[in-house]
């Protein structure tokens, strides 16, 4: 019985284990493999948390299994009156301290974390020549997509947020139209995108995305936000600190860069024509934005549309997709704001699909 | 009940049932009707889970989906989960502490007529294909946004439901400050009657704030207000305050309730007294006032700063520990005990895992830095199922099973409720265990679909396989309640033979006038009491047999309600429509009209003569 018991234990300990070491996630969008600062304080968080209450459980389940097990009126027979005992101070007083205890356990860490993660007192410090000690990213979300804007350096890109490794990256959250919440699982707890305030946090990226099965993080909005709130998704690509210095000046040089009406190329053409008026094709943006619209804002930047993992966010990166895209937005992202093209013959289709997927700035 | 009906016709029957104020009968009527829109939210949650069945499922289109998650959460806290639990104190309460009925009986019956009105209202939004979809939070810069009237059907038929929930609030609170009977002291009163007593002041106070937000929400959208439009120097955030200034209370108002059903269900399947009532009570208590304190740790990535963030997060933690001294009382209720395991007891071993689980998630949730990780993802869906299913849902269902005999005079089948425990039971944990993982794994809640590759199709899978259990557990629970009904093997006073307090001392169902003499109450747990001093009737009478007062039935509360629900579709259509401003002018002068109706005409009630009740008491004995 004894022996049964016990192996009993073994494959159930085992099972659990097992069960927990699969159930990590994908390390894309996870949260119990934290790839930065932030989500690893997190993740300390959730394991000493886990521990507290795991203990709890534990003690919870012996005392019910026993008293299940011993006391069954089938044992003690149908006349048995047990003595009616009013309670026991002792023992109250001992399951009234022990909790404090426990819960002062957590809490001291919880206020530890709370001020340390809310801190962004250094966020607008600069160094002795006056530049900014720390990257700021604005992040505006709107309906059902991520604008991405760089302050500091004058850049401005849209879907996919670029970051360098190993370093603070400050975040200044708005939203333009409804409430989005803006969420990198891998990287970091969420923080609101509210319509009327500035939601400010800090987060590090700690991992290559290159090294990644997907090559990027995947960020969430965690706010309904109205039909396509499921499909608001965005992405994130971490550079080391010299190719993100390489991929600001790519982006800096796009400046000039427009889409000619009178181009050769007849992609180029029918951009200016039918899309340039939401579109824009330069990541050269206002230093001074922060949720102000500004010329080209109303769709997502397109300069580096041929560099991106996802077509809308989250459909397959190819010219199919775009395809389908375009001709019925509603489709695919009920409620969002891009008007169908459906008038465009295949040719027109495939020059406007092969320009915009050769709007890239890597080499 | 049904010996009256059976000697009327339909339109006599029915007109009872419309006019009746009497509380057992609404109780009743709560208790069906909470049921139907339990059905229904159960439904709509069945086809939430059979969209998510596989990724990129197209069965449910987003807009719908929206609907979907928004009526299943409107529906199962306000139309379902409350209603259901008012039935229950409705029934029982009184006949705990020895009254005749609630303090005020017309009251009792104009709360539910708006309950049921405003629950029609809420759903006729189906028929229209104009449904809310902003999230039972209905978060104002989406809810103010939402085309079509939707929304506007949530504000207004929420606001007449609600309106009746505050009454009967009320009328709860009064009736057990008045009402008791001669010896039932506060310290004596059955933990039931207690956890109704604390609930009913916390609907008192978080009522009015869901009321105030209602009405902003209404103003915004139909009559031009800017209360929450951040253009016009109106806020968002305001709203979220509001609506979780009433929310969390809500959820307390849910759970004290099954609470007290299982403080009554543990002692009499155990044979044993309440373990530490006195710290029952004031754990009770501590909770009823610190679920007031911790409203923002719904809103720990709003923004609102980390000093408030912190005290947020101890206070939410400082609620485990009023709520871990019930549970080890609940353990050693039956520790040393003589336990029965009948199906309520069945339901009540199966709640302490289930919401220990759901209680230490949410402490892990009050960690606010971790929160912002676990808020808006599958882990929140996860733990809020655990308390509110695994909490409530086990509480009701227990007390469906323990206080049926006591509602309509005949048991449940024990082999089916057993069956149902076990199918719902597997089904709960199985739907929401995994939902946890989903949340870790980076899923946020309130999709509507989610792409392959993410790794989230396995749990979604499994996940709905539970739900898929549940919705059996429900249909066999069905099945009984209509077989036992058709039946209709009548019980006597205590079917459960170990039955402790008052109302296993009435007959099952009481008389309509509950107690021939009110009793007198020696201690706790008073039909025990007595039982264990040989006498066998349960009851000390406190009075000899005299002529008893009793209120006329009025279909004055229907008609009021009936004229409320009119001028929401009025106020809903005034700006489109020709009829709209007519009709809301309508609807809200009949309801003045049925209001001074009842002012102007006295109605005193009527007495049960002496001699009528004994030949109650005559009857009866005849009948054992």
């Amino acid at each position: 019985m004894m022996k049964g018991f016990k192996k009993w234990r073994l494959f159930a300990l085992l099972t659990a284990l097992s069960i927990f070491l699969a159930g990590c996630g994908q390390q894309e969008l996870s949260t119990l493999l934290p790839a930065g600062e932030v989500a690893s304080d997190q993740f300390f968080l959730l394991l000493w948390s886990s521990g507290i209450m795991l203990f709890v459980i534990l003690v919870v389940v012996i005392i019910y299994v026993v008293a299940l097990i011993r006391f069954r009126r089938s044992k003690l027979g149908e006349d048995h009156i047990p003595e009616q005992v009013e309670g026991s101070s002792t023992l109250e007083l001992v399951w009234t301290v022990i909790p404090i205890l426990l819960v002062l356990l957590l809490a001291v860490p919880t206020v530890y974390y709370t001020y340390k993660l809310g801190n962004v007192s250094a966020m607008g410090e600069v160094d002795e020549d006056g530049n900014a000690e720390n990257l700021v990213v604005d992040v505006t979300a709107k309906l059902y997509w991520w604008e991405f804007d760089y302050p500091q350096l004058g850049v401005t890109t849209a879907q996919e947020l670029i970051v360098p490794l190993d370093e603070k990256v400050y975040f200044n959250l708005v939203a333009a139209d409804v409430k989005h919440s803006f969420w990198i699982p891998a990287v970091g707890g969420k923080l609101d995108n509210n319509v009327e305030n500035v939601n400010k946090f800090y987060l590090s990226f700690e991992k290559d995305s290159r090294d990644l099965d997907e090559g990027v993080f995947f960020g969430k909005c965690a706010e309904l936000c109205g039909p396509s709130h499921a499909l608001m998704d965005f992405k994130v690509k971490t550079l080391p600190r010299d190719e993100f210095d390489d991929w600001v000046l790519a982006m800096q040089d796009t400046e000039a860069v427009t889409a000619d009406a009178d181009s050769a190329d007849q992609g180029e053409a029918l951009f200016a024509e039918s899309c340039i008026a939401c579109h824009a094709v330069s990541g050269a943006g206002d230093p001074d934005y922060m949720g102000v619209e500004h010329a080209g804002a109303v769709g997502p930047n397109l300069t580096t549309f041929g560099d991106r993992n996802r077509v809308a966010g989250f459909m397959d990166h190819d010219e199919e997709s775009l395809k389908n895209w375009i001709e019925d937005t509603q489709k695919y992202k009920p409620g969002n704001l891009m008007p169908s093209f459906t008038d465009f013959t295949d040719e027109e289709m495939d020059a406007l699909t092969g320009y915009l997927m050769g709007l890239t700035i890597e080499e | 009940m049904s010996s009256v009906a059976q000697k009327k016709g339909f339109g006599a029957w029915l007109w009872e049932w419309l006019t009746t104020v009497d509380h057992k009968k609404l109780g009743i009527l709560y208790f069906l009707g909470g049921g139907f829109f339990f059905v229904l939210g159960g439904i709509e949650a069945m086809l939430i889970r059979i969209q998510l069945l596989q990724p990129e499922s197209d069965l449910i289109s987003a807009g719908l989906f929206n609907q979907l998650i928004t009526m299943h959460g409107t529906t199962m806290i306000f139309l379902a989960a409350m209603p259901i639990l008012f039935g229950f104190m409705n029934v029982i309460m009184p006949l705990q502490i020895g009254a005749r009925d609630l303090a005020f009986p017309f009251l009792n019956s104009l709360g539910f007529w708006m309950f049921m009105f405003g629950g029609l209202f809420l759903n006729i939004s189906w028929f229209t294909g104009q449904v809310p979809d902003a999230g039972w939070t209905s978060y104002t810069s989406l809810a103010i946004t939402s085309p079509g009237h939707g929304m506007d059907y949530y504000a207004i038929g929420l606001q007449i439901a609600g309106a009746g929930s505050l009454m009967t609030g009320i009328n709860f609170l009064v009736t057990i400050i008045n009402m008791r009977a001669p010896g039932m002291t506060y310290m004596r009163m059955p933990l039931f009657t207690w956890t109704t007593f604390i609930a009913s002041a916390m609907i008192l106070f978080a009522f009015p704030p869901l009321t105030v937000g209602l009405f902003f929400l209404t103003f915004d959208r139909l009559f031009g207000g800017n209360f929450f439009d951040h253009t016009m120097g109106g806020n968002t955030i305001i709203w979220e305050h509001i609506f979780w200034i009433f929310g969390h209370p809500e959820v307390y108002i849910l759970i004290l309730p099954a609470f007290g059903i299982f403080s009554e269900v543990f002692p009499t399947f155990a044979r044993k007294r309440l373990f530490g009532y006195t710290s029952m009570v004031f754990a009770t208590v501590l909770i009823g006032f610190l679920g007031f304190m911790v409203w923002a740790h719904h809103m720990f990535t709003v923004g609102l700063g980390s000093t408030a963030n912190a005290i947020f997060a101890v206070a939410t933690m400082a609620i485990a520990v009023p709520t871990g001294v019930k549970i080890f009382n609940w353990l050693l209720t039956m520790w040393g005990g003589s336990i029965k395991v009948t199906t309520p007891m069945l339901y009540a071993i199966g709640f302490i895992p289930s919401f220990v689980m759901g209680g230490v998630t949410g402490v892990m949730q009050g960690a606010a830095p971790l929160d912002y990780q676990l808020h808006d993802s599958y882990f929140i869906v996860a733990h809020f199922h655990y308390v509110i299913v695994g909490g409530v849902v086990l509480g009701i269902l227990a007390a469906t099973h323990y206080w049926w005999p006591k509602m309509f005079g005949t048991m449940l089948n024990e082999a089916l409720g057993k069956i149902t425990f076990w199918l719902f039971f597997i089904g709960f944990h199985l739907t929401f265990l995994i939902q946890h993982w989903l949340g870790f794994w980076g899923m946020p809640r309130r999709v509507f679909t989610y792409m392959d590759g993410q790794g989230w199709n396995l749990a979604n899978y499994i996940s709905t396989v539970g739900a898929f259990f549940m919705a059996a557990g429900v249909i066999v629970l069905v099945i009984n309640a209509i077989m036992t009904t058709v039946k209709n093997e009548r019980v006597g006073n205590d079917p459960w033979e170990d039955g402790r307090t008052l109302e296993w001392a009435t007959q099952s169902p009481p008389l309509f006038y509950n107690f021939p003499q009110t009793p007198l109450v020696r201690g706790l747990d008073t039909v025990w009491l007595e039982k264990q001093e040989g006498n066998k009737s349960g009851i000390t009478p406190a009075v000899p047999i005299q002529d008893i007062h009793m209120p006329n039935g009025s279909i004055i509360p229907f008609l009021m309600s009936f004229g409320l629900f009119i001028a929401g579709f009025g106020a809903m259509f005034r700006l489109e429509t020709a009829w709209g401003l007519p009709l809301l002018i309508f609807g809200l002068l009949w309801t003045f009209v049925t209001m001074s109706l009842r002012s102007v005409k006295d109605d005193l009630g009527y007495y049960v003569s002496k001699e009528e009740i004994l030949q109650d008491i005559k009857h009866e004995g005849g009948q054992k």
